[in-house]
């Protein structure tokens, strides 16, 4: 009997990810999903510009580098090439799809574009070294904010879910965590979820998985899980801010649970 | 033949690209190329196309990066301020070797600069507009049937050499009507194994990539693509010559800058003075054998440009300052006269010793 | 022969319609031809004109400093591009919007008071097209199949309609004294 085996949408290419970085749950989240549904021939993912800048090497599926914040623009047109055929995510981390990105980030999901998106957010630059983040916390020490986040000076972190939540186009936005085997069980559902919509044709999928930078936070693994749960989640609760199918359209300022 | 009809120049642009097997054009208004996003947003959707009006230059340009990894005929076109925006992308997919077509109708800069004619973007096209090392194919069109066949031509260019051709237009042929005829042979797109089309499982994953950490396998990369230049220089150059054969005042120009010139050219000849035109079709590659060539009756060349003097450092390059190379030219979005071109040729032919 | 046209006035006169259906007549008739209009926001309320060049060869700039023919439409452009006609040129005034008199002697002027001819015929915003039908009139070259033709180029068909007013308005045109 199997007990565990790699899912077959990720490649051997072993991950160049710190210890205790959340990039490889999510990598597997991502590729179960792919497998469950049966789409790795028909899939094509779009790679950020940022510590995920090299999954394109971890993905079985055709795989796209993108230039920096500009990959739901470069999936709209993979998907616009082939709509009915082609099943298309892209990878992005804060820095990538909060700051740069910003723009095709609302855009796509002002269209309601028929793509999906897994957006990490881990609340720092990982890839260039522990720079500030647009969801960097009121307060949190970075290189580039040594004193703490000063919300006089840097302004706020950009609570994406929530933003997006008060457009028409998008389909479906969750956030959720991968700091427990409770809530990364919640984050492979959404995931997943997130994929099948777009098989059914329903649109823009977003999920927005808190992730652990334990490296560039300064801290061990399982001090960085314990941060998500006593900083991150407080500032960036976890829940469904939009699923048009379901009927949880808001205006409401809450997250349903 | 087909039946001319009268067409304004980015309207030719659009029809050509559509003959072409274009069927996703990604744009953002600006002036004076807006007529092409207008006949795209007309016509796409009637036949099974996208159109698409981006939120930015810069994501029009990502969204043609993903169609074209995906192995479509893609086009986007802007005008000056936007090709800027643009050039981060087309940097990209010259390093990913993208092929891809890119209009621009240029405008005077720099900055917002105006909404007039100009050609002050020749170094930005010829010499890439983005980082690193890389080329485009530019193509520079004289009027509306060229607009019609270059863009064609760019299509089939772009896919031969998996790279971006420009169509560098300027607002006047842009904006200028004149009979156009459409009947054109198109060469079929050529197989693109390397697309990111979904492996059907059938195959090893494609990767559309741009990033090379080791150093040596960029260096690589980057030496293969010059050998592809190497060879385009060799093969594509391609200029109009006129009145060539005993010319020793040699106009150069491209675009709408060559009919100024052509009609300053005759004007010249009808006074007796041995004045001859190269009109460069491709800027990238430059046709430098053709400018060796006139050297063999060439007393000086005399660049029009509308442009503070870009081009001309090309022609003293191809012609390596063996004669005299002078600039006649107007900026900001004015056009020189004949008369201004016409003079600039007698005073040559005077300094020339006639 | 090489024929060089400026239609200048208001942006909303419809001078680059008018030059657009000399230029097309001009392709029927299987010449060279190429039209060119100013463009940009000063069109809009301001000065608009257009370029248009007839030829039995091919033409060269599009761009015309003096033209053989100036069909001009409010005072600004009569005042701007009286100077640059040709001598021996012809400049057609549409006396009804322009007051005073071409000052040059070595110019053919045709006064046509188009607006106050087209409001009185019920298309008010059709004097360019009176104005056209005068200068091919001037220039015998006033053909009613090809000038049909030209004008079922520029209208598409549903406006079947229009293409009949604008005949109309050609024909005052044609017809003034």
């Amino acid at each position: 009997m199997v007990v565990f085996d790699k899912p077959h949408a990720l490649t051997d290419v072993p991950l160049h990810y710190c210890p205790g970085c959340t990039h490889g749950i999510v990598h597997r989240l991502v590729a179960e999903a792919i497998d469950e549904l049966g789409i790795e021939g028909r899939t094509v993912g779009v790679a950020p510009v940022g510590c995920a800048v090299m999954a394109y090497d971890y993905f079985r599926c055709d795989m796209i580098e993108a230039a920096h914040g500009r990959a739901p623009a470069v999936a709209t047109g993979v998907k616009r090439s082939d709509p009915e055929g082609l099943i298309v995510f892209t990878y992005q981390g804060d820095g990538d799809l909060a700051s740069i990105g910003t723009a095709e980030t609302v855009h796509a999901a002002a269209r309601n574009e028929n793509i999906t998106v897994v957006f990490i957010n881990n609340a720092i630059y990982g890839m260039t070294g522990g720079q500030m983040a647009p969801t960097s916390l009121p307060g949190q020490v970075t290189q580039t904010s040594p004193y703490g986040r000063d919300v006089t000076q840097c302004g706020y972190p950009v609570k994406i879910c929530e933003m997006l939540s008060m457009l028409d186009g998008p389909e479906y936005l969750e956030r959720v965590a991968v700091n427990n085997v409770k809530n990364v069980n919640k984050a492979k559902k959404a995931i997943k979820k997130a994929f099948q919509n777009q098989v059914d044709g329903k649109g823009f999928s977003l999920v927005e998985v808190i992730s652990a930078c334990p490296t560039n936070w300064g801290m061990t693994p399982s001090q960085a899980l314990k941060w998500i749960d006593d900083n991150m989640i407080p500032y960036y609760p976890l829940g469904v801010y939009k699923d048009r199918s379901a009927g949880i359209i808001p205006g409401a300022k809450e997250a349903a649970k | 033949m087909a039946e001319k009809v009268l067409m304004k120049g980015n309207e030719a642009i659009a029809e050509a690209a559509i003959i072409a097997g274009c069927r996703h054009y990604f744009g953002y208004p600006i002036t004076p190329q807006t007529e092409i996003a207008a006949y795209m947003a007309k016509r796409m959707p009637k036949i099974g196309g996208t159109f698409l009006q981006a939120e930015s230059e810069i994501a029009a340009i990502n969204m043609v990066y993903g169609v074209s990894a995906a192995g479509k005929r893609v086009m986007t076109s802007s005008s000056s301020p936007g090709i800027s925006l643009k050039s981060e992308g087309i940097s990209y997919l010259a390093g990913a070797d993208l092929p891809s077509v890119v209009v621009n109708c240029q405008r005077g800069g720099p900055g917002l600069g105006g909404i007039q004619p100009s050609q002050s973007d020749y170094f930005q096209a010829t010499r890439g507009g983005g980082h690193g090392d890389y080329h485009m194919i530019v193509l520079a069109p004289a009027s509306v049937q060229e607009m019609a066949q270059l863009t064609i031509r760019g299509f089939e260019l772009a896919d031969e050499y998996r790279m971006t051709s420009m169509i560098l237009a300027d607002g006047t042929i842009g904006q200028m009507m004149e009979p156009v005829s459409f009947d054109f042979e198109i060469k079929e797109a050529p197989e693109k194994p390397w697309a990111t089309t979904g492996t059907q499982m059938k195959r090893e994953h494609n990767v559309v990539n741009s990033l090379y950490l080791v150093p040596d396998v960029l260096e690589a990369k980057n030496f293969e693509r010059y050998e592809k230049y190497a060879m385009i220089c060799e093969k594509e150059a391609l200029a109009e010559e006129y009145m060539l054969e005993d010319a020793e005042i040699v106009v150069a120009a491209f675009g709408i800058a060559a009919r100024v010139a052509k009609n300053a050219v005759n004007a010249a000849r009808a006074e007796g003075i041995k004045a001859g035109l190269i009109r460069p079709i491709t800027l990238w590659p430059f046709p430098e054998k053709t400018f060796k060539k006139a050297l063999g009756t060439a007393k000086q060349f005399i660049s029009v440009e509308l442009s503070m003097g870009q081009m001309i450092e090309d022609v003293r390059l191809a012609t390596g300052c063996a004669v005299p190379v002078t600039l006649c030219k107007r900026a900001g979005g004015m056009i020189p006269s004949p008369e201004q071109v016409y003079n600039s040729i007698r005073e040559a032919a005077g300094k020339a010793g006639e | 022969m090489t024929r060089e046209l400026l239609f200048a006035g208001f942006g909303g006169q419809g001078l680059l319609f008018s030059g657009k259906v000399i230029a097309y007549k001009g392709l029927i008739e299987d010449k060279n031809v190429s039209w060119l209009p100013s463009y940009g926001p000063e069109m809009r309320g301001g000065t608009a004109n257009c370029s248009v060049i007839l030829s039995d060869d091919p033409v060269g700039a599009p761009i015309i400093s003096n033209p053989d023919v100036l069909v001009a439409m409010n005072l600004p452009s009569l005042d701007k591009y009286e100077p640059m006609v040709k001598p021996g040129g012809s400049i057609f005034v549409d006396s009804s919007l322009i007051e005073r008199k071409v000052t040059r002697d070595d110019v053919n002027v045709y006064y046509v008071p188009a607006t106050k001819l087209a409001g009185d015929n019920g298309v008010p915003t059709l004097a360019n097209m009176i104005l056209v039908g005068k200068l091919l009139q001037v220039f015998g070259e006033y053909d009613e199949e090809l000038v049909k033709k030209a004008l079922g180029k520029c209208i598409s068909a549903r406006h079947a309609d229009l293409l009949d007013l604008n005949l109309k308005c050609m024909e005052i045109g044609r017809d003034y004294e």
